[in-house]
């Protein structure tokens, strides 16, 4: 991959010019799991009643000194060999300097020139199946903002100061992506990887997760054209809003003969536009110099090999692994990893069981009563290994599929395993012949004219087998009950 | 009354163990001195009170025999360290009710060993000066004066507050901080013994900052050996401060009797150009001559990139301390001046908040910081400062010590450079290379010029060989001239 002017474009925007490529390339920025601060031993847990976690370096009093959080180091080291990137022996931490009431110092503690994480890669696969790769430019390690709220008081703003010094990771794209999808199921992804690695919750309602998108159009085959970034994008439906509205204001833009100037800018959730933040917001010169408070960071490679050996089992090595396992099909794989849990269940589930069977089951009846319980799979009434008995009793007879269905809903409700509740409730499915023969003899007496019509109309046959099995409750065995009812008959 | 003139902080600790008088009535009697003294306007603030509730407990200590190794001796406290519950204002406007509710580790160090603070010391505002005119609390004036003549004189600064203090025996020991000659050439316009130790020898964490890859703090004492009581209880490894250094503190005072025999010193030429008073440069070679007759080796040595050390520090300093002091901002403490929006609420805050020196320092370093003036500027001056760092290394390969005097003259008259910035600055030649690099050095009284103003010599070693600057300083000590007290001129009666 690189970011060569391809005249065949994955994406292409029509307009009365003709085709428009869109280039966009972005900048998460991923709270790192960790329980205390980058640089001060306060509680890094999101909420809490205003200003409790926060201790004197959050709010900068005089001569209090930052010292760096091992933890949150670790966090960057293994998300960076996660996303497949050099990781740099050597980084320093810089101050980007600048006033706002949130920012108590004065400046934030980044990372600028010599960022802890280099070049890496993130594989996305389209809609379509077809893979693209997403280069990293950069990863590097800064201090969160506090919060100002300016709607409680019209004479005052507020501040809390909680999130002030909170870890993230800053994650910087080349710019390789070519439409909202692309971008939205890039971020999907690294979501992705990020919870797997649990360096990042990836809670964007939380503001865990935040993306600036640069986004610049071009012809096909065209240099890059000038970009914009908008600020601050706080969920996936936004971040393709954003790019669908950005790109098109920048082509409308050129096709009116008007300049597009590099700037700032806001994505408005209630409108759905972009609009320019005011100068004075983005006026910057950040005069960023190495923070004398702290050393440069100079990791030990026993210390990153370390860090390499716990790393987990990530999306795209899974994926190949179930898919070689299991014999996944792609569909069916993508989805079981794209949560590291659901994959784990999912193992548990098809251990000496039918894999296809299992998908089936977590992707269809799991999922959709999970989804209607608000439930997360991990807080899932019914534990794999009860789902796994429960296909099990599918497998071998006891069950049609049918009658899963109902044990299933009822193991949701009580919890219990599927045997129990076959046994308790009697449900399991009736085999033996001499008792399916007693109720298809009992159907076609009750209903001799139906029999004479059925000779005519061979088709009918389904009535009598749907009557049987409503006289079994259910639990007839369904092809049984037909093979019996085909042979009474006679036809 | 005790005579407090005639006692220094080793005379004080072995008079408290002997019983000769007690904690509390050295305290009253330093307060009566303090009380006496306003004229010289060396406190900020006082602590008396406090003080004697303080003296009452050490002297219980005392006579338990449970004491710290300072139990029961009085201290002044430069006020840019931190104090639980007492106000620390930097000698500025911006923090003129600032009450810290936390202690810094230094002065932590120091109440833990015994000692009892008397108030906080006046400096230049943000440590920023050299003469102590730039205070919010107005200039603090020398006890010492030329013979015969009135006229007023600095102590020197950003800690003029401590070397006056220490001087006229309003405390026997001072903290102080330096960050390009702060503590060694306000000690050597007062004839104190002033202490820069080691960068990372004393945890920063509680100081206020004003260059943080320079600050340092130290000692000002009476005499050298005070001087190694004193950092023997301020230093130590804080895993608060990033840049503290986990070094073994060595028991100082072991090295004051040591044979100067076989060890060697080094004098620099370029220095030897300086423009140097005549008296100074006369003290110098006088010095050079008392460390050869006691058998010390003295070798001429380069330190060819000092001469760049200047304007180096000029833009070093300001650019650390510009971004230092963006958190005075009036929103979350200190001074706030309100004004219809938020900007107008920063600008006037700084605007009121700030004295002339430290703005013109915030200005200079934001410019050297600008894009576009960063690689000219801040780059360039860190280069410098790397080859200042290798010129030590080099000649610490064949010398133990570097002599040089600690300033070109002697004190001067307030008032005299406050409106000459250049002139001002030109005051830390000497001493801000050893800021650069990171190096510990110590400025001992000498002698007398002509007008009978003390000279001070500066002695300078290796990393984190502080001992030897206390080996090698005692001999000073014993060679130079009798240097008496200041006349207590100022005294109200």
């Amino acid at each position: 991959m690189s970011e060569n002017n391809n005249r065949n474009p994955r994406f292409v925007i029509e307009s009365q010019t003709g085709d428009w490529e869109v280039v966009i390339g972005l900048e998460i920025h991923a709270q790192i799991t960790s329980n205390s601060k980058l640089f001060s031993g306060s509680s890094a847990s999101y909420g809490g009643e205003p200003m409790s976690h926060v201790s004197l370096v959050d709010a900068a009093m005089p001569g209090m000194l930052p010292v760096i959080n091992k933890q949150c180091v670790r966090q960057a080291i293994k998300t960076g060999l996660g996303l497949k990137a050099e990781i740099n022996n050597y980084s320093v931490f810089d101050r980007k300097n600048y006033f706002y009431p949130d920012l108590p110092q004065g400046y934030q503690i980044s990372q600028f020139k010599y960022p802890i994480v280099g070049e890496g890669i993130v594989k996305v696969t389209l809609k379509d199946g077809s893979d693209i790769y997403v280069r990293i430019e950069r990863l590097h390690l800064e201090q969160d903002a506090g919060k100002s709220f300016h709607d409680i008081d019209p004479q005052s703003s507020y501040i809390d100061l909680n999130r002030s010094g909170i870890a993230l990771m800053e994650i910087v794209t080349k710019p390789d992506l070519r439409s909202a999808d692309e971008a939205k199921l890039f971020v999907t992804k690294l979501r992705t990887i990020l919870r797997y690695l649990e360096t990042c919750d990836g809670n964007m309602e939380e503001g865990s997760l935040r993306a600036d998108i640069n986004v610049s159009v071009r012809k096909p085959g065209d240099e890059l054209g000038t970009r914009c970034e908008i600020k601050n994008v706080n969920s996936i439906k936004f971040i393709g809003m954003a790019i669908d509205y950005e790109s098109r204001r920048q082509i409308d833009e050129i096709e009116s003969g008007n300049e597009i100037i590099q700037e700032t800018r806001l994505f408005d959730v209630s409108t759905g536009k972009t609009r320019p933040m005011r100068n004075k917001e983005e006026a910057h010169d950040y005069r960023y110099f190495p923070d004398p408070d702290l050393l440069p960071l100079n990791l030990d490679q026993g210390f990153i090999d370390e860090i390499l050996i716990e790393l987990p089992e990530l999306p795209d090595d899974k994926k190949d692994r179930l898919m070689d396992q299991y014999k996944l099909n792609s569909y069916d794989a993508d989805i079981l990893v794209s949560d590291r849990k659901f994959a784990e269940y999912f193992e548990v589930v098809a251990k000496g069981r039918d894999p296809k069977l299992s998908v089936n089951w977590i992707s269809g009846e799991l999922f959709s009563a999970l989804n209607r319980l608000s439930l997360d799979i991990d807080q899932s009434p019914i534990s794999a290994d009860n789902l796994g008995e429960l296909i099990d009793l599918i497998t071998d007879g006891t069950l049609s599929g049918r009658l899963a269905k109902d044990v299933f809903e009822i193991m949701l409700e009580t919890q219990k395993s599927a045997k129990i509740i076959v046994n308790e409730q009697g449900m399991s499915q009736i085999t033996d012949e001499s008792s399916i023969e007693k109720l298809v003899d009992k159907i076609i007496n009750e209903n001799a004219e139906k029999v004479a019509q059925v000779k005519e109309k061979p088709k009918m046959v389904g009535w009598f087998v749907g009557q049987v099995i409503k006289e079994s409750k259910g639990k007839a065995n369904p092809s049984k009950v037909n093979e019996l009812v085909l042979k009474k008959i006679g036809l | 009354m005790i005579d407090v003139r005639i006692l220094d902080l080793s005379s004080i600790r072995d008079s408290l163990k002997k019983g000769d008088f007690t904690s509390k009535e050295l305290v009253e009697s330093y307060i009566e001195r303090i009380e006496g003294s306003s004229k010289l306007n060396t406190y900020n603030t006082t602590t008396f009170e406090q003080a004697l509730d303080r003296a009452a407990i050490s002297d219980g200590k005392i006579k338990k025999d449970e004491t710290g190794p300072l139990e029961g001796i009085p201290i002044g406290i430069k006020d840019l360290f931190c104090t639980h519950g007492v106000k620390t204002t930097a000698s500025s406007k911006i923090l003129e009710n600032f009450i810290p509710p936390y202690e810094s580790t230094v002065t932590e160090n120091l109440f833990k060993s015994g000692m009892i603070m008397l108030g906080k010391l006046s400096n230049d505002e943000f440590a920023m000066g050299s003469s102590n005119e730039t205070s919010a609390n107005g200039a603090v004036v020398n006890p010492w004066r030329s013979r015969n003549s009135e006229k007023e004189l600095v102590p020197g600064g950003s800690s003029g507050g401590s070397s006056a203090a220490v001087a006229a025996s309003l405390c026997p020991l001072a903290t102080a901080t330096d960050t390009g000659g702060s503590i060694r050439q306000p000690a050597a316009f007062t004839g104190t013994v002033g202490l820069k130790p080691t960068y990372g020898r004393c945890s920063r964490w509680g100081i206020v900052a004003f260059a943080s890859s320079l600050d340092q703090a130290g000692p000002i004492t009476k005499t050298v050996r005070d001087s190694a009581l004193a950092l023997q209880v301020m230093a130590g490894y804080d895993n608060k401060d990033s840049t503290s250094a986990n070094i073994e503190v060595e028991n100082f005072e072991n090295y004051m009797n040591s044979n100067l025999n076989s060890m060697s010193i080094g004098i620099p030429k370029e220095f030897e150009e300086l423009d140097l008073s005549p008296d100074i440069r006369k003290n110098w070679e006088e010095a050079i001559q008392w460390y050869k007759e006691s058998g010390v080796n003295i070798k001429s040595i380069n330190l060819p990139h000092c001469k760049y050390a200047l304007p180096a520090y000029y833009i070093i300093a300001p650019a650390e301390a510009s971004s230092n002091l963006a958190r005075y901002d009036g929103v979350k403490y200190g001074k706030r001046v309100l004004g219809e929006d938020l900007d107008s609420l920063y600008k006037r805050t700084r605007g009121e908040g700030f004295g002339d020196e430290v703005k013109r320092r915030i200005l200079m370093g934001t410019y050297v910081l600008s894009a576009g003036y960063y690689d000219a500027y801040y780059l360039k001056a860190q280069k410098v400062r790397r080859l200042i760092h290798e010129d030590f290394t080099e000649a610490f390969k064949t010398v133990d010590a570097i002599l040089t005097p600690t300033t070109p003259t002697t004190a001067f008259g307030i008032g005299e450079n406050i409106s000459d910035p250049l002139k001002m600055y030109s005051n830390d030649i000497l001493t801000v290379p050893v800021n650069l690099a990171g190096l510990p050095a110590i400025s001992i009284p000498s002698g007398l010029d002509s007008s009978g103003l003390p000279m001070g010599i500066q002695l300078i070693t290796n990393h984190f060989d502080e001992k030897s600057l206390f080996k090698l300083g005692k001999l000073i000590e014993e060679s130079r001239v009798n240097i008496e007290m200041p006349t207590d001129w100022w005294i109200k009666k």
